[in-house]
């Protein structure tokens, strides 16, 4: 059985006490983000999650979505769940006042989108997109195409999808094919097909809302030369009521791995009528404006997973009984004890709750920085958040999904056999937790943002505003007597992952496929510090007020700095090897010809 | 008409509870409040009497110590108007909240006062019935259904073995049962509003009522843990074990 209750005091703990996140309501905009706010906001949050999309996860994923005649259904239960959603607002929590919205931070959505999508990930992701939908058209779109769309995607009444991918491409979006011709009343006329659209029909909500890449006649070749249309299922009237059938259709849905209940479209746009978003030919742009979101949100998808497979197997670990235990002086007369007790299946366990809570501190702690990065009243502040978000979310969209999909896969191990059949819903897990490696840009396609785009940018200044804080940090808290043993190990792996850094960026120069060669290690490398640095942060609050002995609150904090160590012990040393590999570069990869393969 | 709305901060349905060391209640410290479930169906009913046309106003009022603010607001997001805080940091037994919400009433003068039926964690179930005898009105106790009509309200309460129906004249003193309702879950829009919303804070010495326990907690302990179930290999070994180790054969 999937076991997963919001982990609240966790989340408290890195909002209030590691990351101060009540500072947010001192920002122009968000005086309604108070802690006490938060945490109302938080609780209400965890019981819908728990009580209603907990139970339809296994539903979703039995019955999946069903195609028929151009109409897709979604699992039995997901459109009332989705009523009760829209309905209560969770859709809108920081969408647009003037649309609708409630107006309060990011951060706040990113933490109650871990716990949609720990409870259901294939529910999660319809209202993702229509986010995303919402915010790229509130970015780009003209005021005539926000006042028509934004508050029905905000009231949730209508959904939104992106659509770039095609059968052809999905990395590489240069290379498509569909295309867009001017039409009557300055509209344009959409044709072609799109692939794997998430959300592309359903029935959900009462018309779906299509952003579209396509390219125009005169549209010069590769990325330069794509454009952006918005192209709404059903046709609105100028009064804003529901017109007739637009000419967009849905050809099937795939059969997938996992999230079932989440449809995964063809669409087929017949001469559809379509309105730019943006400039002509300056689409791609545009699209990647609300990716930063986007992707953050994909890499919570591996966090919220990684959580409930954490919760699900230490339920399992403690009720199951195998072997006895070799802990010197333990017999506890019993004929065999309790799986938790065996070192092999707590070191799984304490893998995916180290990775966890890191993650999260992670997560949140660059969320944060978004929020400033858009409301801060200084400009220099906004730019340097917004230029750490930028860095970070790369390796939070892989870094992060990497480790969900381990932590999902240690849940089936900690199983044993029952992980592997459906029943404990612990390969449900893993199936889902696979998407999130792929969607919003391939693992793979992170790394190289990383090293090809940000770790270049304004001359390295991105790579500043991570390392220099670290840096101080760390020989701040040197001599620490509470944190010594955890700050060591630290040192040198940033140390390390600095000087990788550097080697990177020179052999990078001359040879750009030296640099995409350990572009993976490097990320993962970049990951386990970032992590550790905030295992750091963390640390500094629980050291004052841990006591092992004592119940409650002061065993919470004991357990933090307990966690701290397994994981600068156990997890962190894996930056070393990384680094090792990364000296390497590319020849024994490279050394191969096509053909040897 | 107005409705009154008790509701006491109670530790939440999910948590683990633990004796204290000592024995002398149950740990509270860093433990997850929430409101208590039968006072969130006494709201939950106010809100629907309201939406109903048939109640004007809901204050909902609570004694407790400074943190029963957020359990307030919760109710406040549900759909209550306004809310008295009636501050208490010392142990306020049931009779001393009827001293509490009689006080209250008096000012407040509703038309209806709903309760939980009983409190989750201490399982009194008697301050409804407390109240209803101080105030000298009529009560109707575990509700599973509650109609109102002109001046009265008929109710139907779970009794042992089945339901009864009865009509009270208004105003009265009913106590939730877990039938009446299902809570709904609040929104963010109403959960944002609910801090705007007025609460009056006030305090157990001004209401002029005294709230000394008058009940002594001589101890507190866990039950007795459940032993470890044995698989018999026959029915002849289970009939032996029933006759001599459990004795009830
Ligand atoms: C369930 C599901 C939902 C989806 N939802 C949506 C959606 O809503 N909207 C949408 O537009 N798309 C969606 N997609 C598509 C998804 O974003 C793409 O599958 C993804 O971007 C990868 O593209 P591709 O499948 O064409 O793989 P390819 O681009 O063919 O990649 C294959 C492999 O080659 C690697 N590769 C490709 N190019 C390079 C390069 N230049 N350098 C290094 N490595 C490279 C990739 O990393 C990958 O490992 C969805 C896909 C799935 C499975
Ligand atoms: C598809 C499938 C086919 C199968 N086919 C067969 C078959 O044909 N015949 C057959 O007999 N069985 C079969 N099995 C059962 C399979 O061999 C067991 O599931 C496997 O041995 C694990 O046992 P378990 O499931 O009871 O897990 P458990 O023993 O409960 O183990 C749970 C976890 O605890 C760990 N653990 C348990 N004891 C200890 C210990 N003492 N020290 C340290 N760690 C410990 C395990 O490593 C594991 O991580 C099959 C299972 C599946 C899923």
């Amino acid at each position: 059985m999937q076991t997963y209750k919001a982990p609240l005091r966790d989340m408290r703990f890195v909002l209030h006490e590691m990351l101060e996140a009540d500072q947010l309501s001192k920002l122009p905009g968000y005086e309604d983000a108070t802690a006490d706010t938060i945490d109302a906001i938080m609780e209400e949050g965890a019981k819908f999650c728990e009580d209603k999309l907990l139970p339809l996860n296994r539903i979703g994923d039995e019955e999946g979505c069903t195609y028929e005649n151009g109409v897709v259904r979604t699992p039995s239960g997901f459109k009332q769940a989705y009523d009760d959603f829209v309905g209560a607002g969770w859709q809108s929590i920081s969408s647009d006042p003037k649309y609708g919205g409630q107006g309060l931070p990011a951060l706040l959505n990113f933490v109650i989108e871990e716990m949609v999508c720990s409870t259901n990930l294939a529910f999660g992701v319809y209202p993702l997109l229509s986010r995303g939908a919402a915010a790229l058209i509130e970015t780009h779109a003209s005021d005539t195409l926000k006042d028509t769309y934004l508050p029905h995607l905000t009231d949730g009444s209508w959904s939104g999808t992106m659509c770039l991918t095609e059968s052809h491409c999905g990395t590489d979006l240069g290379l498509i094919r569909k295309k867009a011709v001017p039409g009557d009343n300055g509209a344009y006329r959409i044709s072609g097909s799109k692939m794997f659209i998430t959300g592309g029909e359903h029935d959900l909500a009462d018309n779906i809302i299509h952003l579209v890449l396509a390219k125009l006649p005169d549209a010069p070749d590769g990325v330069r030369g794509i454009s952006l249309f918005l192209v709404p299922k059903v046709n609105v009237k100028a009064d804003g009521e529901l017109g007739p059938r637009n000419g967009v259709s849905c050809g099937s849905i795939e059969k997938k791995m996992g999230i079932h209940g989440s449809a995964t479209c063809v669409l087929n746009f017949d001469d559809a009528e379509g309105y730019l978003i943006g400039e002509a030919h300056k689409g791609l742009r545009c699209m990647f404006t609300m990716m930063n979101g986007a992707r953050l949100g994909v890499g919570m998808q591996g966090l919220a997973l990684g959580e409930t497979a954490y919760q699900s197997a230490t339920a399992y670990a403690k009720e199951r009984r195998s072997g006895k235990s070799l802990a010197r002086g333990a017999d506890s007369g019993e004929k065999a004890d309790p799986i938790i007790v065996h070192p092999d299946v707590r070191n799984m366990l304490l893998t995916a709750r180290a990775y966890n809570e890191g993650t999260r501190a992670l997560a949140y702690w660059t969320a944060l920085k978004l929020d400033i990065s858009t409301k801060h009243p200084d400009a220099e502040v906004r730019r340097d958040a917004d230029e750490l978000v930028q860095l970070m979310t790369p390796i939070i969209k892989a870094f992060l999904t990497d480790r969900g999909f381990e932590a999902a896969n240690l849940a089936v191990q900690v199983h044993g056999g029952h992980g592997y059949i459906a029943e404990h819903g612990m390969e449900q897990l893993v199936r889902d937790a696979r998407i999130a490696q792929l969607y919003e840009g391939t693992n793979g396609i992170q790394a190289l943002d990383l090293v090809g785009r940000k770790l270049g940018m304004k001359t390295g200044r991105l790579l500043r505003h991570f390392f220099h804080p670290a840096t101080a940090f760390v020989e701040a808290h040197q001599e620490d007597e509470a944190l010594k043993d955890l700050v060591l190990p630290l040192a040198k792996a940033l140390g390390k992952l600095q000087q990788a850094t550097l080697v990177i960026a020179q052999k990078g120069l001359g040879d750009p496929e030296e640099a995409a060669a350990v572009a993976t290690d490097y990320l993962k490398m970049f990951g386990l510090v970032a992590i550790g640095y905030m295992w750091l942060l963390m640390a500094e609050k629980a050291a004052k007020k841990a006591n092992g002995n004592a119940d409650g609150d002061a065993r919470y904090y004991a357990n933090k700095m307990k966690t701290a160590r397994f994981y600068m012990y156990k997890l962190l040393p894996e930056s070393a090897s990384l680094f090792l590999r990364i000296m390497t570069g590319k020849t024994a990869m490279a050394q191969f010809d096509e053909d040897d393969f | 008409m107005k409705v009154l709305v008790g509701i006491k901060r109670t530790i939440d349905a999910n948590v683990k509870v633990r004796v204290k060391a000592d024995e002398s209640g149950v740990e509270t410290a860093n433990v997850k409040m929430t409101l208590n479930p039968f006072c969130e169906i006494a709201v939950e009913e106010a809100v629907r009497m309201k939406e109903a046309g048939s109640a004007e106003e809901i204050v909902v009022v609570t004694a407790g110590p400074e943190e029963a603010r957020q359990t307030l607001m919760t109710a406040l997001a549900i759909g209550a108007d306004r809310a008295v805080h009636v501050v208490a940091d010392q142990e306020i037994q049931p009779l001393a909240v009827a001293k509490v919400l009689k006080a209250v009433i008096e000012q407040e003068e509703p038309g209806l006062v709903i309760l939980g039926k009983q409190a989750i964690d201490d399982d009194s179930n008697q301050t409804g019935q407390m109240l209803a005898a101080l105030l000298n009105w009529p009560q109707a106790t575990f509700a599973s259904k509650i109609t109102l009509g002109e001046g009265e309200a008929e109710v139907t309460r779970e009794i042992d073995g089945g339901l009864e129906t009865l009509t009270v004249k208004l105003p009265a003193v009913m106590t939730t049962d877990l039938r009446l309702n299902e809570p709904r879950y609040a929104s963010l829009p109403n959960i944002m509003k609910a801090k705007k919303k007025p609460v009056d804070v006030k305090t157990v010495e001004e209401l002029g009522v005294d709230a000394a326990p008058r009940l002594k907690i001589v101890k507190v302990a866990a039950p007795d843990k459940r032993e470890a179930g044995v698989m018999v290999e026959s029915v002849a070994e289970l009939v032996e074990k029933l006759q001599n180790e459990a004795k009830v054969l």
